[in-house]
């Protein structure tokens, strides 16, 4: 029993529908559980209601980065294994990761506006969730722009070894550039700037429920390609005969 | 390795090439600006770093897909993807001679176009050093795009849409350098973080882009 048996599309397919009701109620229950909490939540003696806002937020942002790992690792299984599945998974995250990504940043601005004043600042972390959104943009374009399926899985598996590269070193370019607004990480635990229990809880609900929100929309579009590519295979089969 | 070398340098500069264009773009986009953003040298002076290196970042970007697509039209890729030479080597090649015709040029004619912008006297020295040492790695990491969108019709979008998030770290370095050394401050670290980016770049991505080379050939 090894993890690679899940590599075989009809072992993945069983599997995966076996499991997809229960991760799409769970993520369902985690979600709305998580964000009707963290409205129940009091006030923040700073910030008011606005604080209320980072249960979307911040496992929107944690998504979008984690989102992008997954996609290099399935890159690499593609690239070193020739394991289709994992091509395919990386294949159907991108969008995915894209939102979430989009969804930090306007979720940010809806934020930002009262606290900082202004939609939008060039600030070293909202710079790099920008650029970040555009290897996404750029993954997903040369996903649709190559026809073979197997070279464009090839491509952008490349495209997205590389790009992991530069996304982590623009990371740490901005700030050279330019010093920001925006907080630390919001899970730090030294004393002092550790968030209050009220606000942890609600918080590790709602990211919970967003990973199992991106695992279980990663099941059904992962499930997706196979078929397409299943009826793509007969289609090609028709024509022949 | 050098023949090839010369080969790309003679279709460059002959007619049709396009020698040259990148810096007539260049010129063209320095002179819009003023019309953009007002004459005064009080407000051209603080843009002109910026304006400068994304002058010479797009400059670089119009002559990319010519790195190989033309070989591949004609089917000399194949040959040279055959050739006793790695492919690699093939790559940093290309890549050299697309530099050597277009970022070249632009960094000769760099302190007129930062006459013509106000950019103070004293950066300039670091206005060409900064281009000198940022642009190979525009160039290499243009051969990368290059040799993903090879055989892709309509490549030449989708090329700038994957190249141009790449070019975010040497952008930022390289106006970092001449805005440091314009207020009259250090420009020695940013010129170094430079320095590193332009060495990692040459020595690690033309793997990548004949990796992209192989798979399109296949």
């Amino acid at each position: 029993m090894s993890i690679w048996e899940y590599a075989n599309p009809v072992k993945f397919m069983r599997v995966s529908g076996a499991m997809l009701p229960w991760t799409v109620a769970a993520a369902v229950l985690c979600c709305v559980a998580g964000v009707v909490w963290g409205f129940l939540t009091p006030l923040d003696y700073k910030q008011g209601a606005t604080v209320k806002i980072l249960f979307l937020h911040v496992p929107a942002a944690m998504m979008a980065i984690n989102i992008w790992v997954m996609m290099l690792v399935a890159s690499l299984i593609w690239l070193i294994r020739r394991h289709h599945v994992s091509a395919l998974a990386a294949k159907a995250a991108a969008p995915v990761g894209a939102v979430m990504t989009l969804i930090a940043l306007a979720t940010g601005a809806i934020w930002g506006q009262p606290m900082w004043g202004s939609w939008w600042e060039w600030d070293p972390r909202l710079t790099s969730f920008l650029i970040l959104f555009l290897f996404y943009v750029g993954y997903i374009a040369l996903w649709s722009a190559v026809e073979d399926p197997d070279s464009a899985a090839d491509l952008t598996g490349v495209l997205c070894l590389v790009g992991s590269v530069f996304a982590l070193l623009s990371r740490y370019a901005v700030l050279f550039w330019n010093q920001g607004l925006h907080q630390g990480a919001s899970l730090s635990v030294a004393p002092g700037e550790r968030m209050s229990a009220i606000y942890r809880y609600p918080l590790y609900l709602s990211m919970l429920g967003f990973f199992l929100l991106f695992l279980a929309l990663l099941l059904i579009r992962t499930r997706t390609e196979i078929r397409k590519r299943r009826l793509a295979a007969l289609i090609a089969r028709e024509m022949r005969t | 390795m050098i023949a090839l070398l010369k080969r790309d340098l003679v279709l460059a500069t002959r007619a049709g090439g396009g020698f040259g264009l990148a810096v007539a773009f260049f010129l063209i986009l320095c002179s819009l600006v003023p019309f953009g953003v007002g004459p005064q040298s009080a407000t051209l002076r603080p843009v002109a770093p910026g304006i400068l290196w994304v002058g010479a970042l797009l400059s670089c970007l119009l002559s990319l897909d010519r790195i190989f697509a033309l070989d591949h039209e004609d089917g000399s890729l194949d040959l040279l993807a055959t050739a006793p030479i790695p492919l690699e080597g093939v790559v940093a090649i290309k890549a050299l001679a697309h530099w050597l015709t277009t970022a070249v040029p632009l960094i000769i004619a760099a302190p007129l176009f930062g006459v013509l912008l106000q950019l103070p006297a004293a950066a300039m020295p670091m206005l060409v050093a900064s281009l000198a040492i940022g642009t190979p790695a525009l160039s290499v990491l243009g051969a990368f795009g290059a040799a993903v969108t090879v055989g892709l019709r309509r490549g030449g979008l989708l090329l700038s849409l994957l190249v141009l998030p790449l070019y975010i770290p040497t952008l930022i370095f390289g106006t970092e350098a001449i805005r440091r050394s314009a207020e009259g401050g250090q420009a020695g670290v940013a010129l170094m973080l430079l320095a590193g980016i332009s060495a990692a770049v040459l020595a690690l991505v033309p793997f990548a882009a004949a990796a992209a080379l192989r798979i399109n050939l296949r």
